[in-house]
Parts: C-alpha cells; structure tokens; sequence
C-alpha cells in the first residue's frame, strides 16, 4: 500500500489576532507560529497507521518555501519515508487548481494506491486540492473521510455529512481520500524519531524540473479585510472579578439562576 | 440572456435548507441580471419534490434515474458537466456542503470553469462576478477576482443567505441522463445514522459550549463544575471532539447537534461559521474568548474578552453566592 500524503505548512490562526498586511491580500505573519494544516496532520495519521498494517511506502509531498522542510521533517519523525518539497517561490501567487496542477506533475510520477490530503486548510479554507488533484490524474476521490478501510483493491470509506449522518461509499484504487479530523488520534514523534529524521534528506524539486508550463490563475484576492461587524456583542469591561460579577448578573436578571 | 443555475439538494427524501437559500440568491442574480434561474434537480423520484420548488425559479430541469437516488459525487459529475456543457449557465450555484464540497471542486476541474468555495456573498458589477469568501477561520473576509469567463460556478457557504418565498412558477423540462449504471469507480454503499448518546445537548436550557481555548483535558473540569452550578451541561466545538475529551454527541455545529437553549456560553471558541450554525438559535448567547476580534462576539449578545481561567472561577463563585 503506497501512500501519498499532500501536507501544507499554515499559520495558526485560531487563537491569534490576525491582521491584513501593507498589500490588502495578505496577513501580517511575523508574530504566528507556524505548523502542519490540521486535517493534514489527521491525513499523515492515517496513511502511517495503513502502512503500519499493510506495509508500503508513505511519501509526503508539500509546496512551500524552505521553511516548509520543518513540517516534511516531523512527518518523517511521525513514520513517514520520504518526502518532497515542491519550491513555491517562483511560481508566486498560487490559487486551488494551480497547487493542484504542480503537485500532479510530481504525483503523477509516483506510484501511489492512495493519495490523502486534509480536507481543508485552515489559513485559506478552500477545500479544494484533493477532488480537483483526483481530477487531473483521473483517479476517484472522496471527501470529509472519518473512516478507511482497504481490502480487495477497494477503499470503503465514511465521509461525514452535515448532523453527524455518515455517507458509506466504496472507491476502487488508487483513489484520493480528502480526510476530515478526528478520523485517528495523531501521535507525537519521539525524541529519537526527530533526531533521526532530522538526518533524512527530503528531495527539493525547482520550478525547472517539473517539466509544466506555469498554470494559468483562475481567481486572484483582490482585497482582504476584517469581516463587517455584525450584532456586536456587548462586552463587560473590568477586572476578571467585575467582569464575571456582571456576567452573573445578566444571568440572574434573566431568571437563569 | 444569462443563465443562473441552482443544484438541488437534498437527501433520504428531503430538500435540504441549503436549497431554498441558493434559490432566493439566484433569483437575486438573475434579476440583476435580466437573466433566468433554473433549478437541476437530479434524482429517482424527482415529482416529489418539482412541487415545492416551482414556485421559486423560472425553470425546473429534471434528470430522473434510479441510480440517482442517493447522492454520488461521480454520478452527479458526469450528469452535470453534461447539462453545464449543453446548457451554458453564466454562473452555477452548489452549496458549500458535505455534497458540493466532494462534487464541485472536480466539477470545475473538468469544465476549466474559474471556481471557488464557500463564498458568503456574490456581487456582480460591469458583468463581472466579484465573490467575497473568508479566510482564517472566519478573521478575514476576501474579494476575488475570477478569470474572464462564460461560465462560472460558486459553492454557497450554509445560511449565508435566507430563504425567501417567490411567486414564480416554473415549467419542468426533463434531460436524459448519460449515465447507463453507477461508476464502477465509486459506489454508494449506505447511510449511517448518529449514534444516541447518554446526554442530550438538545434539550437542555443552559449549555457551556467549550472549545480550542481550554488548552488541556484536564482543563475540563472547571467547567464542568460551571455547568453543574448553572445546572447546565457541558458540550463543545469540533477540536474538542476531534481529540477526545468529550463524546461526538456532545459537539454542537453543522456535522454535530443544533441547539437553542435559553442560555449558551460560548468559552474559548473562536466562533468559526460550522459552529455559529449550529448554536445561533440560543435566546442569549454569551462569549468568553481572549481575542476580541474573534468572530464569537459578532453573534453573542453579551462578551467579556479575557482568559477564560481568570474569568470562569469568579462566574461559578458569583453565582454560588446567589444561591445561598
């Protein structure tokens, strides 16, 4: 069972202040901290724990600058066996279908029954590089996948919908599985893991050698800029003991306590 | 004339909110546009369902097979890049769901259509479409710009837009499907219904929603003790679910429960839209999160921005005092 794993290296947004840069389409990034995309860490989980059942291969594949070869080299201390950096920094703005494209030219020379991706990344929350990767190589996919189970050239695989329903369907290899998290319990890499891989060479592809015209963008961001406030809530300012004072308060003015 | 189409969807024999909301925008657009709005409605029952949307677009086309049933994103690939190819919408609408999310995006790829997701809202100025999408988990709205183009499509983020009535009444024109069986590539096998937990979230009157900013397991218990003095209980976001803490059952949002109690208690949840939607029917909605730019306090009616493990202990206090 050969697994590719397509894994972005992104900011961490949730718990940070985000603000749009001097340009207006981009965020000012000095002050976050930087890691593998969530659903992208579920998908590196998952493709180990097959390889770990069913032996094979997991390469992982990412397009970034150099900085990206940090989140390449702990998926290497996390079980994977080889990874390549794809080199974005001459193909500058990238869109869903332009990534999507450059990560075929180097997939598609791979041998692969699976190829996982995350099912969103949560910097620019697309969606879109596993279906529209399954496109281009002509391969089947599915998306939001909870569940894979591999057995007689067939992935049969849980995608979940909206309220908790999960859609069962069965995907002949190879095929694409975008997967959602929570699907596995991702591990963490053991110190000796890291240093090991930390010795591990992770093959880096120029622009040059892919071999493809430069794709074409469909759609560029023409302006970022904070969402308009809606029904601002009302803030209680203060101390915490004020604040909370007042929280309580409005509970007990309600009649909930 | 431009044409605007809407996929309909819907699933075990129901329509599916997300439906109506593509519809009420379409007709919208195509108003703007002194175009027409058609719904594709693909299925293998499709005149149970013809009935109630005619009134809400100027043409119903119908693609009627067994193998429809039950929604595939390859079947409905194959079916639509057909309609789209013969039709020439101006701009196809598919909601952002767990079914336009598996179809549109290959869609698209097939066609060479300029596409994105998830957009929040559509404007169209000198012809040209201009779609505004978020990015950073709701921190950040974006404007595109799209290639020039014939033909478009836009996946539609849930309740980003309303459902409205119309008065139209739209004739029904059937297409034959190209597809003779199900692919061999991939099948649709079954659904599976949520399991039934020991705590209903539904039903309660007061529920503590905890997410990403509780930092550990452990962390849990201060406010399940906050939810024991309200007499509440303790539910959550998706990353709590997603590392365990807490049961599936408990996850409030759009792949989990929707609630509308009296009170909820947002405590550190940024407020991405999956989890706004599935609680934004509470009477009063209070948030506790250290960032005040995040998207909670756009849907709360009340917020204290601070870290939740000074603010939490002095609530439970507070409200102990009361009690006695």
């Amino acid at each position: 069972m050969n697994i590719v794993v397509c894994i972005k290296r992104v900011p961490e947004t949730a718990e940070a202040e985000i603000k749009v840069d001097s340009s207006g389409h981009d965020i000012i990034k000095e002050r976050l901290t930087f890691d593998i995309n969530e659903s992208d860490n579920y998908a590196l989980e998952e493709a180990v724990l097959l390889k770990e059942k069913l032996g094979g291969q997991v390469t992982l594949v990412s397009l970034g600058e150099s900085e990206c070869e940090e989140v390449l080299r702990m998926g290497l201390a996390k079980g994977a066996d080889s990874a390549i950096r794809i080199d974005s920094s001459e193909f500058g703005e990238l869109d869903s279908a332009k990534t999507s494209e450059i990560l075929k030219s180097v997939i598609s020379k791979l041998e692969f029954d699976l190829i996982f991706t995350g099912c969103m990344a949560t910097d620019d929350g697309y969606s879109q590089v596993g279906p529209v990767l399954a496109e281009m190589l002509e391969v089947p996919h599915g998306v939001l996948v909870t569940k894979v189970d591999v057995a007689d050239g067939k992935a049969t695989i849980h995608r979940e919908l909206e309220g908790g329903l999960i859609e069962v369907i069965e995907l002949k290899l190879p095929a694409v599985c975008a997967v959602q998290t929570g699907i596995n319990e991702p591990r963490y890499a053991s110190l000796i893991a890291i240093r090991r891989a930390a010795a591990k060479e992770i093959k880096v592809l120029k622009k040059e050698e892919l071999g493809i015209e430069e794709p074409t963008l469909r759609l560029n961001i023409d302006t970022l800029f904070p969402p308009p406030v809606g029904k601002r809530a009302e803030i209680f300012d203060g101390s915490p003991d004020e604040t909370g004072a007042k929280a309580a308060a409005m509970f007990k003015e309600k009649g909930l306590v | 004339m431009k044409k605007i189409f809407v996929l309909v969807e819907h699933r075990q024999g129901e329509i599916r909110d997300i439906t109506y909301e593509l519809l009420t925008k379409g007709r919208d657009l195509a108003s703007k546009l002194n175009g027409e709005l058609t719904a594709l409605l693909l299925g293998d029952n499709t005149s149970q369902f013809t009935e109630k949307l005619k009134s809400c677009a100027h043409h119903i086309l119908t693609v009627e097979q067994a193998i429809l049933q039950n929604f595939n994103a390859e079947s409905y690939q194959l079916v639509l890049s057909e309609i789209i190819k013969k039709e020439s919408p101006w701009l196809t609408l598919i909601g952002n769901t767990a079914s336009g999310m598996d179809l549109a995006p290959a869609l698209a790829q097939e066609l060479g259509t300029p596409f994105t997701t998830d957009c929040v809202e559509i404007e169209i100025e000198n012809d040209e479409l201009i779609p505004t999408r978020q990015m950073y988990g709701g921190k950040l709205d974006a404007k595109y710009k799209m290639q020039k183009a014939d033909s478009y499509i836009l996946t539609i983020r849930q309740a980003a837009f309303p459902q409205e009535s119309a008065n139209l009444n739209a004739d029904v024109v059937s297409f034959t499907s190209p597809l003779t069986q199900e692919p061999d590539y991939r099948k649709f096998v079954e659904y599976l219904e949520a399991a039934i937990g020991e705590v209903d979230i539904t039903k309660a009157d007061i529920v503590i929603g905890v997410g990403r900013g509780i930092k550990e397991q452990e962390n849990l218990k201060i406010l399940e003790e906050l939810a024991d003095s309200l007499g509440g209980v303790l539910a959550c976001s998706r990353p709590i679910v997603d590392a365990g803490w807490l049961p599936k059952d408990r996850q409030i949002g759009s792949s989990g429960k929707t609630i509308k109690p009296k009170l909820y208690i947002a405590i550190g949840i940024s407020g991405q839209f999956q989890h706004i939607t599935g609680m934004k029917g509470a009477d009063t909605i209070f948030a506790i999160n250290k960032d005040p730019n995040a998207p909670i306090f756009n849907e709360a009616d009340y917020g204290i921005v601070d870290d939740l493990f000074k603010i939490v202990p002095v609530i439970k206090n507070k409200i102990a005092e009361m009690k006695k």
